[in-house]
């Protein structure tokens, strides 16, 4: 696993609009030149969003990733919970400095209630 | 010249992206909080403004982090992000490359930085300039503090680093307003979004207001992301700009938390007239 490469890619493709277009003409071409598995490979070219954020790629740099694909925030922030209930806890990265296990259990641990601080996935209108 | 204004605010790129989805009455009062800040701001007289941010991985990656940055170029560009999401067009801000580096140099007396001469502004700079130099008619001078890949500098050295700016700014003949700006609590572009430790807030508030060095040093980066999440660790540009009030105490003029904006929304200010 090389979330290091993964977050330098998106870092460069957010950036810079030679880097969108050439992501843009061929997606799985533009990562030639970065140390990525298979798995990482699939998570950028789909693109993954859930499987990105599981895999430890920070969210400020998540963000503009699904802006670019036109992901919209809500369905953003839907994404990236379904990859938690589909592919685990977060492995790698600051998330996983305490480990992140999803809204509720992360609510929980504040002593909140999901609804109650909008993090939880059945209010819809407050978590965006 | 003595520091002319100092003073701290919220930059989540919800408060101009997703303007449209928030409570109108709340919104309206912290747009207004943020009017009164800039008439403030505008009532001391500044030629310069230094806005110490931290920024998002749009300048500064984890191949090369620096704790501390400051620009040096006669203008910037900014937003990074596309305007129809942030809600702010691309703009040419006007930067002053050589008071920026008379800037550096006194800043490095007492701290280390690195300096750029490129640099892309983002929502953590650009937000704060939206309400408060609209016009984009004032010099500005960006610096980070990285709050971003860890590991992150010590908040004791972020205090260190708020002494450095003040007798740097201090030393310059110009009229110089600092203002920090980042999160309390908050959980950025996570499924945590919209998630805000009101309780954590207003404490970390009140030892922002009372200015006491122990007080607000007394965090653990772990504390912080327990309680606050990531986004906490932005207190490194409050903790920056206590430090340059040099024992003022400060007023905080607005604070409400408003989920879709994803951040405890705040504006406040040190009084430097004592």
């Amino acid at each position: 696993m090389s979330l290091y490469a993964v977050q330098k890619f998106l870092y460069q493709l957010n950036r810079s609009e030679q880097a969108q277009q050439a992501y843009l003409s061929d997606r799985t071409a533009a990562l030639a030149g970065f140390d990525l598995t298979d798995e990482e490979i699939r998570a950028l070219v789909e693109p993954d969003i859930g499987l990105l954020f599981h895999l430890g790629v920070n969210g400020q740099i998540l963000m503009h990733f699904a802006a670019f694909h036109h992901i919209e925030w809500a369905d953003y922030l839907q994404l990236m919970r379904d990859g938690i209930a589909l592919y685990g806890p977060v492995r790698e990265g600051v998330y996983a400095m305490t480990g992140y296990e999803g809204v509720d259990a992360h609510a929980a641990s504040l002593g909140q209630h999901s609804a109650a601080v909008g993090g939880g996935p059945s209010t819809s209108e407050e978590n965006n | 010249m003595p520091l002319v204004f100092a003073g701290v605010c919220s930059h989540a790129p919800g408060i101009t992206g997703r303007a449209d989805q928030a409570d109108p009455e709340v919104r309206d009062a912290f747009y207004a909080a943020f009017d009164t800040m800039r008439a403030d701001l505008e009532a001391s007289r500044p030629d310069v403004l230094v806005i110490v941010a931290a920024e998002h991985f749009a300048n500064f990656f984890m191949d090369n982090m620096p704790s501390f940055a400051i620009g040096m170029a006669d203008s910037y560009r900014g937003p990074i992000e596309e305007p129809g999401w942030l809600g702010i067009d691309k703009v040419e801000v006007p930067g002053d490359r050589a008071m920026s580096e008379r800037f550096i140099t006194g800043v490095m007396q007492g701290s280390d930085v690195s300096y750029a001469q490129e640099w892309l502004f983002d929502h953590g700079i650009m937000v704060p300039l939206h309400f408060l130099t609209p016009r984009y008619d004032l010099p500005v001078i960006p610096v980070n503090v990285n709050c971003q890949g860890p590991p992150l500098t010590p908040l004791h050295r972020a205090w260190a680093f708020g002494e450095s700016m003040r007798a740097a700014a201090d030393a310059m003949p110009e009229r110089v307003a600092l203002v920090g700006t980042g999160g309390i609590s908050h959980w950025p572009a996570t499924p945590d979004s919209g998630k805000i430790n009101e309780a954590w807030d207003r404490d970390f508030l009140a030892r922002w207001e009372r200015n006491d060095r122990d007080e607000l040093l007394d965090y653990t980066d772990l504390d912080v992301y327990a309680d606050a999440g990531q986004g906490g660790f932005e207190i490194r540009t409050f903790v920056a700009i206590s430090a340059a009030a040099r024992g003022a105490s400060g007023t905080v003029h607005f604070y409400e938390p408003i989920p879709i904006f994803a951040v405890g929304c705040v504006t406040a200010t040190y009084d430097l007239s004592g």
